[in-house]
């Protein structure tokens, strides 16, 4: 195996998710993969791409291309960035552009973690936790409609969590973070995040599993305040990290 | 009524638990209902495809096709006015209303006609129009606004239908749902067999043909375009099709869309007025083909909005609309379409916060069968006004340096380990409403941590 990643780790792991970003790194070394981190890295661009600043969005957009444009691949710790650069980023320069190409080259070597896994590593069978917690899924908007990533990460959780696996009621409905939507819009954010809420305590979760730190970012924080004290919000590679390291850390 | 203070609204709207009940129930019935409908249909995505196609074409081509549409109306009988504003439909109004004696109207119901205020439009003219789509009639009944596209009175349950058929009709107040709806049908009976005209929209205009089709499930799209002596159409120049071959693709679209049916309990299609030797129908038909903005739309960045069938799947489908319910817009249009038409139509200034009701969540333009990009198009409105913002560009020049990224957030990470802001932002309170700060996670940040480890390798 010769596998060579540069990890992105994207605004939210890089200020408050660290053991997302050092499980990512211990989970891609544990299948193998040589892992670099260019330190030179700064966010994609998604927050100025949704208050509709697209002359921003480019900024950040070339920054991203200057700091990756060498890496064979690029494994991103969240779905929301990796749909921006993918779906997104080309769409800000000129069709047919150099730079167009070469954003639109690097998109297409730019992964989601859990896509990296399954798909360049066709890896689809992590070993069942030791001691495995009842845990659910938070599908985010960003990773099904964007990305199209769904089932695989189902059957990973379910191949660690096996019965401890809950599936969560209305799944693909947006927990209500959206960005700056929950910051302009706050009740209305606030009402989606308490039927999120509500919907991850019906399954009686412990764990709240995402690929998106932004998502976990805000349900956390909702958590807290409305005194969901032992929820624990993690990344997939947190639990992979468990599972692969055999239930001792 | 003004279209601004949406965020005032919409807060209010997310507390009416009573309100926000009725809407999840229906919406969500008509949402799994197409679910199923477009999973029998097996070929969603060719099929939207194909229609997309067509509409481009359409959106292309509006003047010509309007004209050939006209032509062909014209030689079935009937007669075509071209309208650019309400205003222009008021006063055809106003002349047949004088010339003809018209007083009472039968009407289908139609949300162009409430795009320009037809009810009043009507009363100007003399002309008392009366709702016979059962939604419509509750809202009428209610002196409300619809509050969805295509089921207007999703907001109220049917214990307050039965209070308000109860107050206004004088039937019992426990009447179960055939009861309601036998009042209603025994109400309407007598007003359609006195209507001077009948009042409908178009969910469809065939151009080849000059043929209107409205698409209904309860009959009483029927009898409005058979029993009055006078047939008024108003129609956006955006309902046209080409062919007659093209409708059945469309209304296969648009039923499975809106309610997951294979097709609508009726479809009526109006090709001129009744002819020679026919025993019913309208003696008159009169087809308003309206603009109201729709050349503009056609024109510019937008086009696409055009292609919208108004089946309502983005506001079933959309998380906002679920939260706050369709009053919360102030408009004729709202969920996802909505917050795009109605500054299309009225202008941002009049819907300036419309483009933020989105968290690009993806579901609607998912669920469109036109394939609308509804969540591109929030942002291209936001694009357009917050063009002069220069704030944020600045923020994104700073924020492509690399130091001077990590100093901030270095800077960011400080001042949230201590678990308070040094100034209280806006975005800081209303941040707080619901949630916590967030904590960063315990330990070194991961640059620390790489940097170590880099070096106890090396």
């Amino acid at each position: 195996m010769n596998h060579q990643a540069a990890l992105f780790i994207t605004c939210s792991a890089d200020l408050l998710y660290p053991e997302a970003a050092r499980a990512a790194v211990n989970v891609l070394e544990r299948l193998g993969v040589e892992v670099t981190f260019p330190e030179d890295q700064v966010c994609c661009g998604q927050p100025w791409l949704n208050i509709g600043d697209t002359d921003g969005a480019t900024a950040m957009a070339r920054r991203y291309l200057e700091t990756f444009r060498d890496q064979k691949a690029v494994v991103a710790i969240s779905a929301s960035c990796v749909d921006t650069i993918r779906n997104r980023m080309p769409g800000l320069f000129a069709p047919g552009s150099e730079e167009e190409r070469a954003i639109r080259g690097l998109s297409l070597r730019t992964w989601e973690f859990s896509e990296y896994l399954t798909k360049v590593l066709a890896f689809n069978s992590p070993p069942p936790l030791k001691t495995p917690r009842a845990t659910t899924y938070h599908v985010s908007c960003r990773s099904l409609r964007g990305l199209g990533i769904r089932e695989s990460v189902e059957n990973l959780l379910g191949a660690m969590l096996g019965e401890n696996y809950k599936p969560l009621p209305d799944a693909e409905v947006c927990c209500g973070f959206g960005g700056s939507f929950s910051v302009k819009l706050p009740e209305i954010s606030a009402r989606m995040m308490k039927d999120k809420l509500g919907a991850i305590k019906s399954v009686g979760a412990e764990n709240v599993v995402s690929l998106d730190l932004a998502c976990l970012t805000h349900l956390k924080s909702g958590a807290k305040k409305s005194g969901l004290a032992g929820l624990q919000f993690i990344h997939l590679a947190q639990l992979l990290e468990e599972a692969l390291a055999g239930g001792e850390k | 009524m003004s279209g601004r203070g949406f965020p005032a609204r919409a807060a209010r709207a997310t507390q009416d638990e009573r309100v926000l009940k009725a809407v999840a129930k229906t919406a969500q019935l008509l949402l799994e209902k197409r679910k199923a409908a477009i999973g029998g249909l097996g070929d969603f995505e060719e099929r939207r495809t194909r229609a997309r196609e067509i509409k481009e074409r359409v959106v292309a081509n509006l003047d010509s096709l309007a004209q050939t549409f006209a032509q062909n109306a014209t030689a079935a009988g009937a007669k075509v006015h071209f309208a650019q504003s309400g205003r222009e439909v008021g006063a055809l109004l106003v002349k047949l209303a004088r010339e003809r004696n018209l007083k009472l109207a039968v009407k289908t119901k139609s949300m162009t006609t409430e795009e320009i205020g037809f009810e009043e439009l009507a009363h100007a003219a003399g002309i008392e129009a009366v709702e016979t789509d059962l939604g419509e009639f509750i809202i009428q009944l209610a002196h409300e606004k619809p509050s969805h596209i295509m089921a207007p009175a999703i907001h109220r349950d049917r214990a307050q239908v039965g209070q308000l058929f109860h107050e206004k009709l004088g039937v019992p107040a426990d009447l179960g749902v055939e009861g309601l709806v036998a009042a209603a049908r025994n109400h309407l009976r007598e007003i359609f067999l006195n209507a001077d005209l009948g009042i409908t929209g178009g969910n469809f205009l065939v151009a080849e043909t000059g043929t209107v089709a409205l698409v209904t499930n309860e009959g009483n799209g029927r009898m409005t375009t058979s029993l009055p002596r006078l047939q008024f159409v108003v129609a956006g120049i955006d309902k046209l099709i080409p062919t007659l071959a093209d409708l059945p693709e469309f209304l296969t679209l648009l039923t499975r869309s809106a309610s997951g049916q294979p097709i609508s309990s009726y479809v009526t299609m109006v090709t001129g007025p009744r002819k020679q030797g026919e025993t019913d129908g309208p003696e008159e038909v009169h087809i308003v083909l309206l603009d109201n903005g729709r050349s503009t739309i056609a024109a510019g960045p937008f086009w696409q909005m055009l292609y919208c069938l108004h089946c309502g799947a983005c506001l079933n489908h959309c998380p906002v609309y679920r939260a706050v319910g369709g009053h919360a817009w102030s408009s004729p249009y709202p969920g996802p379409m909505g917050s795009i038409l109605s500054p299309l139509i009225w202008g941002l200034d009049e819907y300036p916060e419309l483009p933020d009701a989105c968290t690009l969540c993806g579901r609607c333009r998912e669920a469109c069968p036109m394939a609308i990009p509804l969540p591109d198009y929030h942002l291209k409105l936001k694009e357009k006004r917050n063009a002069r913002a220069l704030l944020p560009r600045l923020g994104a020049t700073l924020a492509s340096k690399p130091g001077l990224y990590r100093f901030a957030l270095a800077r960011l990470r400080g001042v949230l380990r201590k678990g308070s802001v040094p100034i209280e932002t806006r975005a800081y309170a209303n941040w707080t409403k619901a949630r916590a700060l967030p904590m960063p996670g315990e330990g070194p940040t991961f640059r620390e941590w790489w940097k170590k480890r880099k070096e106890g390798k090396a």
